[in-house]
């Protein structure tokens, strides 16, 4: 297909952007449920809910996390070759993490002993929330900039990975994942059940809020990059708006019982989000720190103009059939969460 | 250790182990359409019973498949970062074609077919499983493609020179299109077929040694043996034409695969040996011409051997021989095992034939040894280089990735491993033990009987 003058470079930029947010929102839920897993409920009972809460999802969910590893390698090698090679051991961590989260689905409940459900109960639970807050602290090392060589290699060094910004766009991500997931799981369940996990809906709420306020005066006195993208281009801000009203939305749905809503709302604030972090840092997809003139971007870390012509042929054809499913498929699954002997 | 075999050891340690799971998914993925069509078909509960242990047990390896395979995507960029920006432009593509038709297709499918039973109706049900198996099939063709591009790279040209030379693509079917990728799909596929076929064989088999579900075993003994027949027949005939494939486009890995040094006519084929790199000879019994005759179907044409290839362009050879003729000799005698249970079963003689049935019982085995034998060839074989004659393995490493840091993930991954592996199989046999369960002989939900049909 020919795309004549489109900017593929910037198309792409969207779109692996749009794909780390198809996963951002939707695992954002399953591994917000791992999270809250362990501490918020302790009977056998109530934690398969959990887990057959996010049962038939959190495969397909997993998926987009792959495809915009795909995308990414595909669209921008440098990028993916320079990030993954970087943060070899954070990513390490993080495949140990989403193992233990994958694998413990599938085992937890194939046996009864205690033990052993206890053992996938935390494998479940540490995999959901060491995923979350190894990819914060990844988004958080990409917004900070990380060091870049002359050549596009990584100069760093993985301690010099944790620093206490992006250790606090981890903790931003864990707790605005645990927010996403308190809501899922509130419109999944029933009874007493539902009424104990509706306790924890503000207090998750008012952690985020309050660790997302830090993280933003952070950026706006420490990351000058994204505070001058701002600048230069004042109607950014617009996209500030929406995402407040959508967060300010979720309690008011959630005491309204219109719980669907508010996690529509959840899903809003978090596309918000995405878009907000995407557009402080374009056209930088690593931004090099302390040595900005190595900075990768769209343009300079691209593949070829026909390389990206065909996946966005790809793209076109594929992503509109699997929206469709996906659709379909969460639509078969609606309702509330019933064991039965086909449950995890 | 050097880096680049540390980062060597891991892949071929994470890809081997992924790589156990798959070829059951493509496999079982098939089986159970056949099931599900025939419960479908013929109402007979049996079937029904069938789709939903067999279900069970695809759904165990699928996971471990998904949870492993995620791996095999980071690994590119985290080991092989300079291999990820040569080929991004080429390689990318396939991959991401693959997240976009195959992945989503299976996984979101994957829910209905497990967890749907009761909340659709029976088509719609078996939709998702032909889905499932749809996308399982669709992976297969992609990364087979990726990596078939990596052996006979076709449809790109090189830019740029020294550290900052990448290939890009210039057409994109004749990429996926490359001279190998059919050859080594078809085999792929064949092969992944009879693991999940002899699985099937190897459960039913089992059950007709400790005389327990009899019914339920000699089922899937049938529906098992008939597909593993003409999957084990279709593995050598694409095998073979494979082989050809490899004579043609990487004469230096056909060399060593099958331990060949003198170009020339009337080559023979070694049944089996022991290769000396040393001497450069071959010990072994060989058939004077066969492998002339089975690369170019002529006795008397030539076949490049090893000592017209420069020495730094050589694979291992002794291990690459071995690890063919491994694969070799386990699919013929998966041919011949199939052939003499199909004899054994048409003449009723199969349960009275204890030896026959602990030979099935471990036949699951035989396709998983000669795929990863074969793999190892293919990949060995086709050493030094990760792309063929364009980039050489060594320049492909990261280069800011340390010796302590591969040495610590392969740590993890072979503790993580092992762990996996030792509850996967602890599952699976208490899936076995336990049996096809007697309720679902008695189907529920939109699947109950009484519309339609016998009961």
């Amino acid at each position: 297909m020919n795309f004549g003058n489109i900017d593929l470079n910037t198309v792409w930029f969207v779109l692996v952007g749009a794909l780390f947010t198809g996963y951002v929102i939707l695992d954002g839920f399953d591994l917000g449920v791992g999270v809250l897993h362990l501490f918020v409920v302790r009977r056998d009972a109530e934690r398969r809910v959990f887990i057959n809460a996010i049962g038939p999802v959190w495969d397909g969910n997993e998926v987009w996390l792959v495809t915009g590893g795909g995308a990414l390698f595909a669209a921008f090698p440098d990028v993916y070759a320079t990030v993954f090679s970087g943060f070899y051991l954070a990513f390490m961590g993080l495949l140990c993490a989403l193992i233990f989260r994958a694998v413990a689905i599938e085992f937890r409940s194939k046996h009864p002993s205690p033990r052993w459900r206890a053992f996938w109960d935390a494998g479940f639970a540490l995999g959901s929330l060491g995923s979350a807050l190894l990819i914060g602290v990844a988004m958080g090392n990409i917004a900070w900039g990380v060091p870049i060589d002359a050549h596009g290699e990584f100069a760093g060094s993985f301690p010099g990975l944790l620093h206490p910004y992006a250790l606090l766009m981890g903790v931003t991500t864990v707790a605005l994942f645990a927010m996403h997931g308190a809501i899922y799981l509130v419109l999944k369940t029933e009874g007493e059940l539902q009424a104990h996990i509706r306790t924890w809906v503000n207090p998750l709420i008012i952690t985020f809020i309050l660790s997302y306020v830090i993280l933003t005066l952070a950026t706006l006195l420490y990351v000058p990059h994204v505070t001058e993208a701002f600048r230069r281009e004042p109607w950014f801000f617009a996209l500030v708006i929406p995402v407040v009203l959508a967060i300010a939305n979720i309690p008011r749905e959630v005491n309204r019982g219109k719980v669907f809503y508010a996690f529509l709302s959840s899903c809003a604030a978090m596309a918000g989000l995405m878009a907000i972090f995407g557009v402080g840092n374009y056209p930088y997809l690593v931004y090099s720190f302390p040595f900005p003139e190595h900075s990768l971007t769209a343009f300079n870390a691209a593949s070829s103009p026909r390389t990206l012509g065909i996946m966005l042929t790809i793209a076109l054809i594929g992503l509109p059939v699997v929206l469709a499913y996906t659709v379909s498929i969460y639509w078969i699954f609606r309702g509330k969460v019933k064991l039965d002997k086909m449950s995890y | 250790m050097s880096v680049e075999f540390l980062a060597r050891l891991q892949f071929a340690l994470t890809i081997s182990f992924h790589y156990l799971f798959p070829p059951l998914s493509i496999g079982l993925g098939v089986l159970l359409v056949v099931i599900e069509g025939l419960w479908l078909k013929t109402r007979n509960p049996l079937y029904h019973q069938m789709a939903r242990f067999w279900t069970r047990v695809f759904a165990l390896t699928f996971a471990i498949g998904v949870a492993t395979g995620i791996v095999m995507e980071f690994e590119f960029g985290t080991n092989w970062a300079a291999y990820s920006r040569y080929v991004g432009d080429v390689f990318g593509s396939a991959l991401a074609a693959e997240g976009i038709f195959a992945f989503f297709l299976e996984s979101g499918f994957l829910a209905v077919l497990l967890f749907g039973w009761d909340k659709v109706g029976p088509r719609m049900h078996f939709l998702a499983t032909c889905m499932v198996a749809l996308g399982a099939h669709f992976s297969a063709i992609w990364i087979v493609v990726a990596n078939s591009w990596m052996q006979t790279p076709a449809g790109y040209h090189v830019v740029g020179t020294g550290l900052s030379a990448r290939a890009e693509i210039t057409d994109f079917w004749a990429m996926v299109f490359n001279p190998s990728s059919m050859q080594r799909l078809s085999h792929t596929l064949a092969s992944a077929w009879q693991t999940g076929a002899w699985l099937m064989v190897s459960v039913g088999a089992w059950y007709l040694l400790r005389r327990r579900h009899r019914d339920f075993a000699l089922a899937s003994v049938k529906i098992g043996l008939a597909f593993a027949c003409a999957a084990a027949l279709f593995t050598l005939a694409t095998g073979h034409a494979s082989a050809g494939g490899v004579a043609r486009h990487q004469p230096a890995k056909l060399a060593a695969f099958e331990g060949h040094w003198e170009t020339g006519p009337q080559s023979p084929l070694y049944l089996f040996g022991w290769v000396d790199q040393e001497t450069e000879t071959t010990h072994g019994p060989s058939v004077p011409g066969l492998l002339s005759w089975l690369a170019y179907g002529d006795p008397a044409s030539t076949v490049t051997g090893l000592n017209d290839i420069p020495r730094d362009e050589r694979p291992p050879v002794n291990f690459t021989f071995q690890l063919f003729h491994l694969m070799v000799a386990v699919g013929f005698a998966l041919i011949g095992l199939a052939a003499w249970a199909a004899w054994a079963l048409w003449r009723g003689r199969l349960e009275g034939s204890r030896l026959l049935l602990w030979l099935l019982t471990f036949s699951v085995l035989g396709p998983q040894i000669a795929t990863q034998a074969g793999w190892w060839a293919a990949e060995v074989g086709r050493q030094p280089w990760i792309v063929y004659q364009l980039l050489r393995t060594s320049q492909g490493l990261s280069a800011v990735v340390t010796a302590n840091q591969i040495i610590a993930s392969i740590v993890m991954f072979t503790a993580v491993y092992l762990l996996l592996f030792a509850v996967f199989v602890f599952l699976l046999n208490d899936k076995i033990q336990h049996g096809p369960d007697d309720a679902d002989l008695q189907p529920t939900g939109k699947h109950a009987l009484g519309f339609g049909g016998s009961s």
